[in-house]
């Protein structure tokens, strides 16, 4: 577990890159959504790709409000159809680096064909899924990464449906990168951000983070969320994927972060490219 | 990478487009010809008949202009993909058919909302549902204007032949860059894979219509800024670094709740169709002007029409036709002086009964309105038209 980082970018230039006339944001109080986003507009800074050249892209969901408070180009679309509409931007502005910033519901759930298909195709965007393991704006029902257990608003006697790990689901799918950290990981999670934007492919982190409304109906406090994650978190790149699903009620079992993979494997944006030189004959 | 060619110079030099010229054509073909014409330079679609000659088409052809094909996993990517390529400023465009149709329409209404112009090609076969995946329908008049949740405007043209096909797609895109809407190309099974002739004129005769870029420096750039009714759309990437969200939101973007501003965005939004609804919407007549009885008929229902009018005129019956060539706007006004001097209306469709209430909804009691229903899977023949001509001409 690592301990609290300064960063090299001072708050005052992250500032510049909000719209502060939209605060106070909507999140609640200990949510871990705010320092994703502080941790992506570092990252922005720190790329040396223009500002005006990022595009933010969102679904529904808590998540996917962060484009609106981001001054970057930004589309806040359908529930479950951000991946769509970055790959088509992406398509036609290959020179745009494409992010979308959403929740676990909005890209796993609802959204879990375009977010399997996108990675296939290995489209070249780059996706931040902040799992909180349930539909907090709607009141808390469950989604594809609610634990086994859990309670929630369509799971009074507890959920029984079985979760998404998602790098394992990620990697095996073909993902290019494939990360996952916590809101506790800040200067990590804005090196796998820089990193992501240097992929060309399919390019995804995981953040596990805490929900007020999870927390309210499993005993489990963002603050309390917060401790367990520091006292449980493993750093592991080199982890089996296939043994890194969450279980938030095993007091024994680790919650395993990392950059756990980083292929080169050329996109379809790039093989793309390809297929024009053919169609106009080597033009 | 390698380097991308440049689409605007693709368009410029109308490299690798359909020269003009007269061609022998299918439908469905020509509409990628024209749509390549038009600018457009990214396709996202999903397989389905009887579409499926637009999506092979374009994979083959869009390349070789600059421009992107792909094919999705569903029809819902595929909408929002041409969202996203509309935001990067590029014309975008999919084909599908009735149940594909059916699941863009919350595409469609985001679209709308977020005012993204696209162009759907909507090649109508016979349903419900399933229903007769290569044959005709006409059944998708009412998904077209009533799809999506909301309010809403929709613009749809239906083409009649493969001419049309061409030239009606070409205007599609106008429409849709014209009010930053999404557009429909509502043609059927039949006139999508008929082939005939068809002619291209000289670029210099085709009108296209480009974005309308804001003038302004981006600090004061709104993108739906009120003021306008159609507002000056900036391009991902080009600085103005704009939020835009299919919330109901306020001149920068951003969501409300509250009902001032829903009030103002809703009627705006209406408004770009509604107060130009004269200019959009369009019509055809053929022998209407002492016509007693007037049949109205669109798509390829209107060939047979035109057939069964000209039987009727030969054994004395003073029959006409109104062919719509916009179904949404549809153009009423275009029957108003018919009905006032007494003309009875008849209408047919490969429905059970969609233009026909549109027609009620203007003409009920100031004329007689008839109907003539026809199942999917065929289309009437004249001689089927001819007999109800005769059951209901008036004497």
């Amino acid at each position: 577990m690592s301990s609290l980082r300064v960063t090299t970018i001072r708050s005052e230039e992250v500032k510049k890159l909000l719209r502060l006339e939209r605060f106070p944001h909507i999140w609640c109080p200990g949510c871990g959504i705010g320092t994703v986003v502080k941790c992506y507009a570092e990252a922005v800074l720190k790329s040396g790709i223009p500002e005006e050249k990022h595009v933010v892209i969102s679904g529904i969901g808590c998540a996917a409000r962060a484009p609106g408070y981001l001054k970057l180009d930004g589309l806040h679309v359908l529930h479950g159809r951000p991946i769509p509409v970055a790959v088509g931007l992406k398509s036609v502005k290959p020179d745009l680096e494409v992010t979308v910033i959403s929740g676990d519901g909005d890209i796993l759930t609802i959204g879990g064909n375009h977010f399997i298909h996108a990675i296939r195709r290995n489209d070249d965007i780059n996706v931040i899924l902040i799992n909180n393991f349930i539909y907090g704006m709607t009141g808390g029902q469950y989604g594809a990464t609610t634990p086994l257990g859990a309670i929630t608003t369509t799971s009074p006697y507890g959920f029984i449906e079985g979760s998404f790990n998602v790098p394992y689901l990620a990697a095996a799918l073909g993902a290019n990168f494939v990360a996952r950290w916590t809101p506790l990981h800040t200067k990590e999670l804005v090196d796998a951000i820089l990193k992501m934007f240097k992929v060309d492919g399919f390019a995804i982190v995981e953040i596990v983070s805490p929900c007020l409304i999870y927390g309210e109906m499993n005993n489990l406090p963002p603050l309390e969320m917060l401790k367990l994650l520091k006292e449980r978190v493993v750093i592991d790149h080199e982890a089996d994927l296939s043994k890194i699903d969450i279980d938030l009620r095993d007091p024994k079992k680790p919650i395993v972060v990392g950059n756990f993979v980083n292929r080169v494997k050329p996109s379809y944006q790039t093989r793309y490219m390809e297929i024009i030189k053919k169609a106009r004959g080597g033009k | 990478m390698a380097e991308r060619i440049s689409l605007l110079e693709a368009v410029e030099k109308k490299e690798a487009l359909l020269e003009p010229g007269v061609y022998f054509m299918q439908g469905n073909i020509a509409s990628v010809e024209a749509a390549l014409i038009a600018g457009c330079r990214f396709y996202a679609g999903y397989p389905i008949t009887p579409s499926n000659e637009i999506a092979e088409h374009m994979s083959r052809r869009l390349p070789q202009v600059g421009g992107v094909f792909i094919q999705f996993e569903d029809e819902i990517a595929s909408i929002m993909a041409l969202i996203g390529a509309a935001y990067g400023g590029v014309k975008s465009m999919t084909a599908t058919s009735g149940p594909g149709f059916s699941l863009m329409q919350e595409g469609i209404g985001c679209a709308f909302m977020i005012e993204a112009p696209i162009v759907i090609v909507d090649v109508q076969r016979g349903g419900p549902s399933t229903g007769l995946p290569t044959l005709v329908g006409q059944g998708d008049i009412m998904q077209a204007k009533w799809g999506s949740h909301g309010d809403y405007e929709i613009v749809a043209y239906l083409p009649s032949s493969v001419q049309e096909m061409f030239d009606l797609t070409i205007e599609a895109f106008n429409a849709a860059w014209e009010y930053r809407v999404p557009v429909i190309v509502l043609t059927d099974q039949r006139v999508g894979q008929m082939i005939e002739k068809i002619e291209v004129p000289p670029y210099e005769e085709i009108k296209i219509v480009v974005r309308r870029k804001p003038e302004v420096p981006p600090e004061e750039y709104l993108p739906f800024d009120s003021r306008y009714l159609v507002p000056p759309m900036a391009a991902a990437g080009e600085g103005y670094r704009f939020h835009v969200t299919c919330l109901t939101h306020d001149d920068r973007g951003y969501p409300t709740t509250s009902h001032n501003i829903s009030r103002k965005l809703v009627s705006r939004l209406v408004a770009k169709i509604r107060e130009n609804e004269k200019v959009i919407g369009r019509y055809e007549s053929y022998l209407a002007d002492d016509a007693e009885l007037i049949i109205i008929a669109y798509g390829i229902t209107s060939r047979a029409a035109r057939r069964a009018v000209k039987e009727a005129r030969r054994e004395g019956l003073k029959v006409g036709l109104f062919r719509p060539i916009t179904a949404w706007p549809f153009p009423y006004w275009g029957l108003k002086e018919h009905v006032d001097r007494g003309a009875e209306l008849l209408v047919v469709e490969i429905n059970m009964g969609q233009i026909v209430r549109v027609i009620r909804e203007y003409y009920n009691n100031i004329t007689k309105i008839h109907f003539m229903p026809w199942a999917p899977g065929e289309v009437p023949r004249p001689s089927d038209i001819l007999l109800k001509i005769k059951e209901v001409y008036p004497r």
